[in-house]
């Protein structure tokens, strides 16, 4: 089971969590993003968060059903925020179920590290002073 | 032809509008229109890289575009 969703309100873990849990798993590896106060020392008042949301919904998906041919994950969700974002926020959440712990945390962290190197999500940082595209600049 | 693209992020704000026409030579590539579009922004070139995403998937510099794509400039992500 994959479930796949751009939101732009608050993000649940316990729903996430709830979601992918069945009795064929024996561990649940859940991975919740939250917005950072500081990036190099200056103060972060908000994130904007945008997406081109068709083929962030679609490469979302390939992840999901990447990590589930290499690893046993029997369920799987991804959810991620959009919109303005403070500290402490929810931005992104994954929820993988597997019948052993190692695959559920590999998979999990699997899942994270592409999003962040293929999904078009894009989020802005806004200091007292300016603001900046993340990752956008060497 | 003439091909109508859509820019998100940092590529909106170098662009000026998240959707505008641009001319290209027909039959011309996805790196062809990365060329011009360096030459056209010279901002394209300052970024870590861009990529480009034809009908809600990436495509190489080697793919033909054609006027009814839906073209859109992806620059760095950054989601997470």
């Amino acid at each position: 089971m994959i479930e796949i969703q751009l939101l732009d309100r608050e993000l649940d873990p316990k729903y996430c969590t709830e979601c992918v849990y069945t009795p064929e798993a024996g561990g649940i590896a859940v991975f919740v993003g939250t917005v950072r106060n500081q990036t190099a020392d200056k103060r972060v008042l908000r994130l904007e968060f945008e997406a081109y949301e068709k083929m962030a919904l679609s490469e979302m998906r390939k992840i999901a059903e990447r990590a589930a041919e290499q690893w046993p994950v029997k369920r799987i969700v991804i959810h991620h925020r959009t919109g303005v974002l403070y500290a402490g926020d929810i931005a992104v959440i994954i929820a993988v179920s597997t019948p052993h712990r190692k695959a559920a945390f590999e998979a999990c962290a699997f899942a994270i590290d592409t999003l962040k190197e293929t999904v078009p999500i894009w989020k802005k940082e806004i200091f007292e002073d300016g603001e900046v595209w993340v990752a956008a600049h060497p | 032809m003439n091909i109508s693209i859509l820019a998100f992020g940092i590529a909106r704000d170098i662009v000026g509008q998240s959707e505008f026409d641009f001319e290209l030579v027909e039959g011309g590539t996805v790196g062809a229109l990365k060329e011009d579009l360096v030459d056209r922004y010279p901002d394209f070139a300052k970024l870590v890289s861009f990529a480009i995403a034809v009908n809600g998937t990436y495509v190489t510099d080697e793919h033909v575009l054609g006027v009814k794509d839906e073209v859109v400039i992806i620059p760095p992500v950054s989601g997470g």
